[in-house]
């Protein structure tokens, strides 16, 4: 599975969960705005760390916080081992 | 300035000044601290609490900081809602804090066994009642304890306000927010800076968008904002970060790392940046500014300091006039020893010349800053039939600060060739801890596992920190 296809499916099983309606996911997305809280997005970023063996956040101490859908995906994809 | 004893919350707030000019701005209505000398938020009713041991149990904080303020010196006891009580231990708060009447927001309270309820709003009503003493006002904060039951602790004005003695001298006065509410004592720490420090405040609202949030408060032009890290990770994610410029950025409530320093640093590059160690029980301890991580191990060696810090195994522990009195309805557990000092319970480690937080004591997990006692989530966990023994445990994270997550060891465990019924026990062990906690208590992973490490004391190895 592509890394994007991995923090697609995260979003929407965290949501599932949660009990969250997921706004669609575009990368123009706010993800504060797509519905998930920060509780919910920790999940998914732990879950990723699982899935992919990488978390971009604490690798990167200079990486800004994505904004948009699109640059938590990019964030993803250049940390990618 | 803190309050000289004896004089009420609304005295200091009149002798800060300029009320006219200054608001308390919520994100459904405000109210301008002028309106208050001669308006009331209590409908006339002041007088039936006088003397009282009053539950402050509003919808909106906007109401409850007026009934603070107009409360302050009359009541005997402030008990402090906070938004998130369960239900269910409302009973024992009110019999603990002996409440005997309740100020509310909402049309009908559920029914209870408390004679006097009283409706708060901001819209205010012509008073003429005189605000002032005789009370030296308690008021009871809550927080978490390791049954899920909170403790409630004792402060007093001059308690809280015991930090607040700076940013006298200011040419415009200080609008501040904060993403805390001001029911918790972060929040209620700024709360009482804007108060009496001749500021404003923009109040948050848990219906509200930290994006909505965020750009009220730029509106309304806001200098001085606080929040936990986790907060502020969230505040950056925003695309209305920038919608703030602050000239003082505070952290506290949780862990700053050097991280979460820069990032705020370099979306607000003009501002004062502090991160604070406080807590309920011990108040405010200190403040930084320099921007690192830690604080400097030169504050546990400073004579004459109003705080004074020490690490005895391993834990910070501060003495002040700034901490808890004690607990309400525990005589058994003091909140200091013998000497004055609260133990925090926060585990510090010296690195060079600087102390770094590295965890809680008692393995407590703190998830964006609300406090979770892994025995309340073990206990829960332990209650399905399956499950033979449980240690929770935190995970690290970079949005929330921390996690929790669980290791289980099942009574029989399920061989390899039955995955689907180990996902299935995991889903019902879920579910139980949905039923029966918070959401930032359910374990956002859990691990079958083999066995867990047994202390010689008979307690199951928590790996600290």
């Amino acid at each position: 599975m592509s890394v994007r296809a991995s923090v697609l499916a995260q979003f929407e099983r965290v949501a599932q969960e949660q009990k969250k309606t997921l706004a669609p996911l575009t990368d123009d997305l706010v993800l504060l705005e797509s519905g998930l809280d920060s509780l919910c997005l920790a999940i998914i970023v732990a879950q990723l760390e699982d899935a992919l063996g990488v978390d971009p956040f604490s690798a990167a101490e200079d990486a800004e916080f994505p904004v948009t859908l699109g640059d938590f995906i990019e964030l993803y994809e250049h940390a990618a081992p | 300035m803190p309050p000289r004893d004896g004089r009420s919350l609304w005295d200091a707030v009149r002798a800060a000044g300029a009320l006219a000019e200054r608001a308390l701005w919520g994100a459904e209505a405000s109210v301008r601290l002028g309106e208050l000398v001669g308006g009331s938020s209590l409908g006339g009713r002041l007088e039936e609490l006088r003397g009282r041991s009053v539950l402050v149990a509003t919808r909106d904080q906007l109401t409850a900081a007026l009934a603070l303020i107009e409360l302050d010196g009359v009541a005997r006891r402030l008990v402090l809602c906070p938004p998130d009580l369960p239900r269910k231990v409302a009973p024992f708060v009110m019999a603990t804090a002996a409440v005997d009447a309740v100020v509310s927001d909402r049309a009908a309270l559920e029914a209870g066994s408390v004679g006097t309820v009283v409706t708060c709003s901001a819209r205010l009503a012509p008073a003429d009642s005189a605000r002032t003493g005789p009370h030296h006002t308690e008021w009871i904060l809550l927080t978490s304890g390791t049954t899920g039951v909170p403790k409630l602790v004792v402060h007093t004005l001059a308690s809280l306000a015991g930090a607040i003695n700076g940013d006298r001298v200011q040419t415009v006065p200080a609008v501040w927010s904060t993403f805390y509410d001001i029911r918790r004592y972060g929040g209620l720490q700024i709360l009482l800076r804007a108060l009496l420090g001749g500021g404003s405040l923009v109040l948050s609202s848990a219906a509200e968008s930290t994006g909505d949030f965020l750009i009220r408060a730029g509106a309304r032009g806001v200098t001085h904002i606080s929040g936990t890290p986790s907060h502020w990770r969230r505040a950056l994610m925003s695309p209305s970060a920038h919608r703030i410029a602050p000239h003082y950025v505070r952290l506290s409530g949780e862990i700053a790392d050097q991280a979460i320093l820069d990032h705020v640093r370099a979306c607000y590059p003009g501002a004062r940046i502090a991160h604070a160690f406080a807590s309920t029980e011990a108040g405010v301890g200190f403040a930084v500014e320099d921007g690192l991580a830690g604080f400097p191990a030169s504050l546990l060696t400073q004579r004459g300091a109003e705080v004074e810090l020490k690490v005895e195994e391993g834990s910070l522990r501060i003495r002040s006039a700034r901490t808890g009195i004690r607990y309400l309805g525990s005589p058994g557990e003091p909140l200091a020893d013998r000497d004055g000092f609260v133990d925090t319970g926060d585990i510090v480690e010296l690195r060079g010349a600087r102390y770094h937080f590295v965890g809680r004591r008692g393995g407590i997990i703190n998830v964006g800053g609300l406090k979770v006692h892994p025995e309340e989530v073990e206990a829960v966990i332990n209650g399905h039939p399956q499950v033979q023994m449980s240690v929770v445990r935190t995970r690290k994270n970079a949005i929330t600060g921390a996690l929790v997550v669980a290791d289980v060891v099942l009574r029989t465990a399920p061989d390899s060739a039955e995955t689907g019924r180990v996902a299935e026990l995991e889903r019902e062990i879920l579910q139980r801890c949905r039923d029966a906690l918070s959401r930032h208590k359910v374990p956002a992973a859990i691990r079958f596992v083999r066995f867990l490490g047994v202390a010689g004391t008979g307690k199951v190895v928590r790996q600290h920190a």
